[in-house]
């Protein structure tokens, strides 16, 4: 059996603890927010957080994560508040979606470590993340304008 | 996307058939009266199909297309919102379920394809909101005993005269028993309030908590997972297998032959894609396990070397060319590629004596559910289709033999159970359906003054079509060549008085389909290219050249004009820079874009795409960038990065390292000018793609001084 944490809640797992977290989240806890794009940490559809650091959950065995905290786009916020969501909604940023949660959860990771991001940052932190429906654009701008709500401090 | 048509007489013919009959099996009758009788509350009121509004409020818009990031679910629902006068910030959206009444109005089936949804959409979307106003407009004036005309409707209410005022929510009971109108009159564009405006998207907050759900999502009680081992080569067919170690692994419940290969049934993804990988398959290669694709590019050219089926033909192309001043011979070649939609293909289903209920991203639902029924020995109206979100489509899962659907229904018959088949990213990738390769044989010339007298393509692909239900209805065998093979070539729009365009079909058994921007995906390409060549051999500019050519076709001259001013076009760029140029047509729509790119040690960076697009009256301003830009980006990997290769059979690529997909730190600034007009609407998922990859190349030779002939680009093979 494995232990640790997931969006603050404490879940015991019952499986071969080589299999990577992303489908311990998906099939065994439920929480299918986080996505499965290519299985060999190219993608970055499977980003979470493991103890505030982005973590491609793909290739991660569960085993890892062990009396650890992991965080998924579940536990980003529950009612949209992240100044992420809130930017990602104002610059209509989702195309088909499906890859949004990895690229959320990079950029949070992102916005924690340098609250005021430069492109290059944002080069950095975001060029694991594919989007085969292209919202780089908006993506990028969805950044910038979280980064000021943040700065403005009207965001928690 | 998928665009098995181009021309509109293609598809009124294509719909004539459809609705005809001709088709055979295509139309199914109606085998669920009315798909919403459960959950209609008896305070809802349902005027027709597409919309549902109740006593709460709510306004809830049954959509027909597949939302795979085009953003159907957001401006259909604003056609019908706005022939309503609903309230915006009540308006919800539901997917339809498979039935004739949600046939496309002109491929006459469900699907969703040919960037056709909201142009489709547009009179069928407002005349269903309008309907439904007649009656709740009627409604109000029996209370009021007033005369309807001298009512009014605004943001979810009736009002009338006096100002007094009924809400829908109010009004819906009552609404429900009145007749529904026979003929609606719709607004005048002139009064529209959210047609033309960029409204969020409405299925953008599920899209940011985890919430949406896509195909990979679904679970249902007791269902099961299975990963299927495939062939390793098109046509092979497994002799045995061995499954003894792959058995007795954890989460194993059942290990079975189906037409597609081995499947492996188990509690969880992981146990039964590991049992997968344990099986010992031994397959019996077929006849393509000496296939290579760079063999096959070589028969393409031979075959280029002799005349192809005529296409279009004007003038003599051969004897202007043989007496042209100045001349030039091209041949472009583009590769396979794989539609690596984000969310890879899956299909779970559930299949009972009696039922067949199928969950899945799906493009095609007419056709998925008679390929489904005809597997699971029902009848079609048996079959139901829950259609979740799809992470991306770009036309592979519109697919003719419905294989996803076809092979899950198979597996769920096997298990005895509720049961979701997963492709991994390999299995998606090499799972076949291409984009088709192509190779393009060009000849062309100026006179003395620099004025194009000759053109002359040829072109070598396989078709589409060719052996699937469409074939017929896109007149491929009266044509003798496929019209989605040369689309976007063959209504070449450049005044050149001696013209020709000629098609060979290549028979190769690798399945190939349609992909974002279909025929114009290599057609845009090719065109664009050599009418550069032609431009600089002219010792034109090659905008300037272009407009020459194109006095005919105000609208291509409207999206060029507007591309070469928006980028400054001759205006001076800093050192090592170049802009290149192309327009093209595709599905109804114009659209030019400008690329500014540079080349380090045989790298190419695009810096700056301008696009200027022009698709008739658009709904949704936000919508029109955003597809646009997602098609430039789709456009700009193809060109610098992808291409699906084969040696002994076997794909060499197999995942995003080996096929990539252009990232942010490669993505260049975009920008989007939106042609205003009034000219009836046109597509836009697709029209964004064909522009990009010779814009690039175009840009590279105002660099280099060098030409790019062959995709994706690498300097090494540039002339
Ligand atoms: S699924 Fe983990 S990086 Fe792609
Ligand atoms: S929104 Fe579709 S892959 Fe990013």
């Amino acid at each position: 059996m494995i232990s640790f944490t997931v969006n603050d809640r404490h879940v015991d797992v019952e499986v071969d603890p080589s299999t990577p977290l992303l489908w311990v989240l998906r099939d065994n806890l439920g929480l299918t927010g986080t996505k499965y794009g290519c299985g060999m940490a190219q993608c970055g559809a499977c980003t979470v957080h493991l103890d505030g650091e982005a973590l491609r959950s793909c290739v991660a065995p569960v085993s890892r994560v062990a009396g650890k905290k992991v965080t998924t786009i579940e536990g980003l916020s529950a009612d949209l508040s992240h100044p992420l969501q809130r930017a990602w909604i104002a610059e209509d940023v989702p195309q088909c979606g499906y890859c949004q949660s990895g690229q959320l959860m990079s950029a949070a990771v992102l916005l924690r470590q340098k609250p005021q991001p430069t492109d290059e940052d944002i080069d950095e932190a975001m060029t694991g993340n594919i989007c085969r429906c292209g919202t780089y654009p908006r993506i990028r701008k969805a950044i910038y304008r979280a980064a000021g709500m943040m700065t403005k401090g009207g965001a928690k | 996307m998928s665009a098995p048509l181009l021309e509109r007489r293609e598809f009124l013919k294509f719909s004539l058939a459809a609705s005809s009959g001709l088709l055979v099996g295509l139309y199914i009758p109606s085998g669920t009266k009315d798909a919403f009788a459960q959950e209609a509350s008896t305070s809802s009121f349902m005027p027709n199909a597409f919309v549902r509004i109740g006593n709460d409020e709510r306004v809830t818009v049954i959509v027909n297309h597949s939302e795979m990031g085009q953003g159907v679910y957001t401006a259909l629902p604003m056609l019908l919102a706005e022939e309503l006068d609903a309230d915006w910030g009540k308006i919800g959206f539901e997917p339809a379920p498979v039935d004739p009444k949600y046939n496309h109005p002109i491929f006459g089936m469900q699907m969703t394809g040919g960037s056709s949804s909201v142009y489709s959409g547009f009179e069928q979307f407002r005349n269903a909101g309008a309907a439904a106003r007649a009656m709740l407009v009627a409604a109000a004036a029996e209370k009021w005993n007033a005369d309807p005309a001298t009512l009014r409707t605004d943001s979810g209410a009736v009002f009338d005269g006096a100002n007094r005022r009924l809400t829908y929510g109010q009004l819906a009971e009552a609404a429900a028993k009145m007749k529904p109108p026979e003929k609606v009159a719709l607004k005048d564009p002139k009064t529209f309030k959210l047609i033309g405006k960029a409204k969020s998207r409405l299925d953008t907050p599920e899209k940011v908590n985890g919430k949406a759900i896509f195909g990979l999502d679904i679970k249902q009680p007791g269902m099961l997972t299975a990963v299927i081992a495939r062939p390793p080569i098109f046509g092979a067919k497994v002799r045995n297998f061995d499954d003894s170690h792959a058995r007795a692994m954890p989460g194993v419940r059942k290990i079975v032959a189906v037409p597609s290969g081995v499947a492996v049934i188990a509690d969880s993804f992981w146990q039964a894609k590991v049992a997968r990988d344990a099986l010992k398959v031994d397959w019996d290669e077929g006849t393509m396990s000496g296939f290579s694709t760079t063999q096959m590019m070589q028969q393409f050219r031979e075959q280029a070397k002799s005349p192809g089926k005529s296409v279009r033909k004007e003038g003599d192309p051969e004897g202007a060319f043989a007496s042209a001043a100045r001349k030039i011979e091209a041949v472009y070649e583009v590769p396979y590629l794989s539609h690596a939609m984000m969310e890879p293909l899956n299909c779970a289903v559930d299949l009972r004596a009696d039922s067949c209920e199928i969950w899945t991203g799906t493009q095609f639902q007419t056709v998925d559910r008679m390929s489904a029924a005809k597997v699971a020995g029902l009848p079609a109206e048996k079959v139901q289709i829950h259609t979740t979100y799809l992470g991306g489509g770009f036309g592979r899962r519109a697919n003719p033999q419905s294989d996803f659907v076809v092979e899950a229904v198979h597996v769920a018959k096997a298990a005895g159970v509720p049961v979701k088949v997963i492709w991994t990213r390999e299995d998606d990738m090499q799972g076949g359906w291409y984009r088709p390769a192509f190779l393009h044989a060009i000849v062309g010339g100026v006179d003395a003054g620099g004025n194009a007298v000759s053109w002359r393509s040829r072109l070598v692909g396989q078709s589409i079509m060719a052996g699937t239900m469409f074939a017929e209805a896109m007149g491929m065998t009266k044509k003798g060549y496929d019209p989605a093979s040369v689309e976007g070539a063959d209504d070449l729009p450049y005044e050149i008085p001696n013209l020709g365009i000629e098609s060979h079909q290549a028979e190769v058994q690798v399945p190939v389909q349609w992909w974002r921007s279909v025929g114009h995906s290599h057609t845009g390409f090719a065109t664009e290219c050599f009418i550069d060549e032609l431009a600089t051999l002219a010792g034109k500019d090659p905008y300037q050249f272009r407009r020459d050519l194109l006095q005919k076709h105000p609208r291509h001259l409207g999206v060029l004009d507007l591309v070469a001013q928006k980028s400054g076009w001759g205006k001076p760029l800093p050192k090592g820079r170049g802009r290149g140029i192309a327009v093209h047509a595709s599905f109804e729509s114009y659209s030019a874009q400008v690329a500014e790119v540079s080349v380090t040690e045989g790298n190419v960076r695009v810096h700056r795409l301008v696009c200027a697009i022009d698709c008739g009256r658009y709904v949704n301003p936000g919508i029109i960038a955003a597809q646009t830009e997602g098609g430039a980006i789709f456009g700009a990997s193809a060109a610098l990065f992808q291409e699906l290769t084969f040696e002994g059979g076997r794909l060499q690529q197999t995942n995003f390292h080996t096929f990539p997909v252009m990232r942010t730190n490669e993505c260049p600034e975009i920008e989007t000018h939106i042609v205003e007009n009034n000219e009836k609407s046109g597509g836009i998922g697709e029209p964004g793609v064909p522009c990009t990859a010779p814009a690039i190349a175009n840009a590279v030779f105002a660099v280099m001084g060098k030409r790019i002939r062959k995709l994706p680009i690498r300097m090494t093979e540039a002339v």
